[in-house]
């Protein structure tokens, strides 16, 4: 993380046209990507919970997904703040890559709740890894809205040329996004950890009661 | 400090301000969990001491 701090501030030019408000770019879009890995990363864990009936599996599914709904939160928070200085608005309604990351938000947000709702079991865990599923048919959706739906407010770097931009930008942004792969990957880790932990303290509780 | 540079340092502030927020978060439920670890410990420690003691 600190590498690609320091790249960013002082490796990568700055951007012609946008100048220094482009930098936001190299944590906007591996917060973004990383989110949608996280919640690939839960869907495929959902998976493996129904079709496997794999022990873990739904208390994984369930933590990706905790990632993913606070990365997904930061998607919205710094590119919100990367439209008001780019295009002098916090949100585009009429942009469709914004509304469709919005829907694939709110839906994984939304994930909580059902899971919540119902009591703790192999219910709560066959309708959150089912739910999971269908989460996951929102991100080609979301990550090819722009390409298809002709999208002229939120620009695309990432074309089927390859990346619009210079090999020290596209350098940053791999180095960025690994950071930002690293750090999501050690959260989850400490996280599932502790979620285990915390459940085994629960049964010898209960045993020792 | 122009605009554009205090909307930047406004987006990684808010990246950096939340991981700090997670981290402390988790690091209070391992606290919690320490704490669990430490009672369970004496809850079976002092059974043991029950179990070992002669009855009558």
């Amino acid at each position: 993380m600190v590498a690609a701090i320091a790249l960013i501030a002082f490796f990568a030019p700055e951007d012609a046209d946008q100048g220094l408000s482009q930098k936001i770019f190299y944590f906007h879009v591996p917060i973004a990507l990383t989110a949608y890995v996280c919640f690939g990363w839960g869907a495929w864990k959902g998976l493996l919970h129904l079709w496997q009936r794999r022990p873990g599996a739904d208390l994984e599914s369930y933590v990706a997904i905790h990632q993913g709904v606070i990365f997904g939160a930061l998607t919205l928070v710094t590119g919100s703040i990367w439209a008001k200085i780019s295009w002098g608005v916090w949100w585009a309604w009429s942009s469709n890559q914004l509304v469709l990351f919005l829907v694939l938000f709110l839906f994984y947000a939304a994930y909580f709740m059902l899971r919540f709702s119902v009591e703790p079991g192999p219910r709560r865990a066959n309708l959150s890894a089912v739910y999971a599923l269908f989460g996951v048919a929102l991100i080609p959706v979301s990550f090819l809205a722009i390409r298809l739906a002709n999208d002229f407010i939120h620009p695309t770097v990432f074309t089927s040329a390859g990346p619009q931009m210079s090999g020290r930008m596209f350098a940053t942004f791999c180095v960025s996004w690994a950071a930002m792969l690293l750090l999501v990957g050690t959260l989850y880790h400490v996280e599932l950890a502790g979620k285990r932990l915390d459940s085994r303290l629960r049964e010898l509780r209960e045993l020792l009661a | 400090m122009t605009a554009a540079e205090k909307y930047v340092a406004a987006a990684y502030l808010v990246v950096f301000a939340t991981v700090l927020a997670y981290v402390l978060i988790i690091s209070l439920k391992l606290v919690r969990l320490e704490r669990e670890v430490a009672e369970l410990t004496e809850l079976a420690r002092a059974r043991r001491v029950r179990e070992a003691a002669p009855v009558g």
